[in-house]
């Protein structure tokens, strides 16, 4: 079912994260509005929106890079108001984000930049999960140089891994990443965020970007929303929500308004 | 049999007439405030030096333990003070001082002021007229040793002008690695260094030679370096400066006179205080199929100033392949980098010559993106910054590696 968004009121128990009547321009340019978003721990959110929708916007406003401005509104993240703390924080506090197009960082391996992310992490988990994303031999190139479309992504959750975030943002997992290596980066994925072999795995958060949806194929979502021209439109079950997309586009979620 | 008495006049008429020449870079100094001369006694071994002197050659790369090194050769103010090399090469390569090269081998004359002139300016000059020392060091055709040859000069006193002249010969087929610190142990001391280098690299040898300059405020360093390299030689140039001083000017040129012969410079400079920095690089392609690079990484901060050059120059017929690699980064608004590669060709009608020159700032969306995994601001721009000095150099003594870690980890913080 697809329900209509309504505004909720202070932060519930077993919520991990709020969003409150949030504005956010960009360069000057209104991009969100008013928005109003929460989550439990543990639960998947997928977002998505035709381009333009503002979904990449939302989640940089998250994890709070200072280009994306927060005009109007509150960002409480496991019950810490962090609207005005910098990447770092948050960063600190449990947020983590998986780049759409990460910067390349010169003179600085895959590697070192893995043992400094994971703080005192053993040589040998490092090269236990590069070796699972077939990352091995970029271990001693600098971040991101050269890396292909799905080598940038999966450098990214071999980095997500190292740091271990409580809430995750992934931004178009699927984009520029040929089939086989869905598989992997949905596999991967799911460990990352708790749901592996293990049952007893503390359930990890995370909000999806997605145009296709192939990731759906592999990874549980809880929740599906729609973005469109900066505003949250509608919540529901995620496959319901793509198969009408797959379906209608977003036609009817103008309609919808 | 020594070098012979007429050459070594004709070398000093030369000089005399230049002794009041000023060079074509850099400020002019007055060679007459520094007229101290200092002899020092010898040692047995590194870890006897003097306390300040140990920690002088450590800032410099130098292994006091010798464990990682064939040999070793260190001069203080006027005197060579230590002189070692391992056993196992003894017949295999050369080590002693130039000075006393000059009295043993009549063929030194084929070497001796041949590829830099005396009479270039003031300070060649100086040192064609007063030398105090300098190594010669030669490894003979189709040697390689396990470790590298460690050289420092060293000045101790102030107010001496130290006079080097240093000799490197690779032989045919030969392979050698030298790490050549350049140190101040009295951190107050007004005086100067002035250095010669000649090296050659014979058909199919390899010379990899690191340099690391440690020097002070007042201290000034004119090097005047050039090095010829012969058909499928190799020349491997790596230069780190991360201390302030007066003032320095060096503009090394290499002769890639052989066919398929290399060269490669790579120059990490920081600028720090009132620094007067005027380093580049001169590449000469005159064989077929040569190939030169160039690269160069500059952080200017507080008053520092650095004339960061490079320049190819292609004088061949055939192919030949150069390029240049010169980055800055300025961490204060009264810091200035002048970037200045030029590429020239003389009627080289095959040559591909290129370059790459840029002076911005630390990439923020970098800084972003290293934040956005923990690192706060001031850890994620010391990594973005030693990741930018970082050019892979090899033997870079670890010290080294951990100096320039500090320099970046306290400079960019102040500069936030």
């Amino acid at each position: 079912m697809i329900q209509t968004l309504k505004t909720d009121g202070g932060v519930k128990m077993g919520e991990m994260l709020k969003v409150k009547n949030l504005h956010v321009s960009v360069e000057g340019r209104k991009v969100l509005e008013d928005i109003n978003f929460s989550m439990d721990y543990g639960e998947i959110a997928v977002l998505f929106g035709p381009n333009g929708a503002g979904k990449t916007t939302f989640i940089m406003t998250l994890m709070g890079f200072p280009k994306y401005k927060i005009e109007k509104g509150k960002i409480i993240f496991k019950g810490v108001d962090v609207t005005h703390m910098d990447v770092s924080e948050r960063a600190k506090l449990g947020m983590g984000i998986s780049f759409q197009r990460p910067p390349v960082v010169r003179g600085v391996s895959l590697k070192k930049l893995l043992n400094i992310v994971g703080n005192g992490i053993k040589e040998e988990e490092i090269l236990q999960y590069a070796e699972k994303l077939n990352l091995i031999s970029h271990l001693d190139r600098d971040v991101n140089d050269g890396f292909s479309g799905g080598e940038v992504k999966r450098a990214e959750l071999l980095q997500l891994l190292m740091q271990k975030p409580e809430l995750v943002f992934i931004d178009e997992p699927e984009s520029g990443v040929d089939l086989e290596n869905i598989v992997l980066i949905g596999e991967i994925t799911n460990q990352l965020l708790g749901r592996g072999q293990r049952i007893k795995d503390p359930k990890k958060s995370a909000i999806i970007i997605t145009h296709t949806g192939y990731i759906l194929d592999y990874i549980n979502a809880d929740k599906g929303y729609i973005l469109l021209n900066g505003k949250l439109q509608c919540r529901g079950n995620p496959r319901d929500i793509l198969s009408e997309i797959k379906k209608n586009g977003y036609r009817r979620c103008f309609t919808c308004q | 049999m020594p070098v012979s008495k007429k050459y070594i006049k004709q070398i000093q008429d030369r000089a005399k007439k230049a002794l009041n020449k000023t060079a074509l870079y850099g400020e002019d100094i007055d060679l007459n405030q520094f007229q101290k001369h200092i002899e020092r006694g010898k040692i047995e071994s590194l870890e006897l030096l003097p306390e300040l002197a140990k920690e002088a050659a450590l800032m410099a790369g130098v292994d006091v333990e010798e464990k990682e090194r064939s040999g070793s050769y260190v001069q203080m103010d006027h005197s060579v003070v230590y002189k070692r090399l391992s056993k196992l090469y003894e017949g295999k390569v050369e080590l002693m001082s130039t000075n006393e090269a000059v009295e043993v081998y009549d063929w030194l004359e084929d070497y001796f002021w041949r590829i830099v002139q005396p009479d270039t300016d003031k300070y060649t000059a100086q040192v064609a007229l007063n030398p105090t020392h300098g190594y010669f060091i030669r490894i003979l055709p189709g040697q390689k040793l396990d470790y590298p040859l460690q050289t420092c000069l060293m000045i101790a006193e102030g107010y001496i002008s130290q006079n080097v002249h240093n000799i490197v010969i690779v032989e045919e087929g030969a392979e050698l690695h030298i790490i050549t610190g350049c140190t101040l142990s009295k951190a107050d001391a007004v005086g100067i260094h002035l250095g010669i280098s000649e090296f050659y690299v014979k058909k199919g040898g390899k010379l990899f030679f690191t340099m690391i300059h440690n020097w002070a405020e007042n201290f000034y360093v004119r090097p005047r370096t050039s090095v010829m390299v012969e058909e499928d030689g190799v020349y491997v140039n790596n230069y780190a400066l991360l201390k302030p001083v007066k003032s320095i000017q060096s503009f090394p040129t290499v002769y890639l006179k052989g066919d398929r012969a290399s060269a490669r410079f790579n120059t990490v400079i920081y600028g720090l205080k009132d620094s007067y920095i005027d380093l580049g690089s001169k590449i000469i392609f005159e064989g077929k199929d040569t190939k030169g690079e160039s690269l160069a990484r500059t952080i200017a901060d507080h008053k520092s100033v650095i004339y960061s050059r490079g320049d190819l120059i292609a004088k061949t017929q055939n192919y030949c392949m150069g390029r240049l690699d010169c980055r800055g980064i300025i961490f204060s608004n009264d810091a200035s980098i002048y970037a200045i590669p030029q590429l020239i060709s003389h009627g080289a009608d095959r040559a591909d010559l290129s370059h790459e020159a840029s002076i911005g700032p630390i990439s923020e969306e970098q800084v972003e993106y290293l934040m956005s995994r923990g690192m706060t601001k001031d850890e994620a721009t010391s990594l973005i910054t030693s990741g930018f000095l970082n050019l892979d150099i090899p033997f870079l003594p670890e010290i080294i590696d951990k100096h320039i870690k500090e320099v970046v980890q306290i400079t960019s913080k102040e500069s936030l």
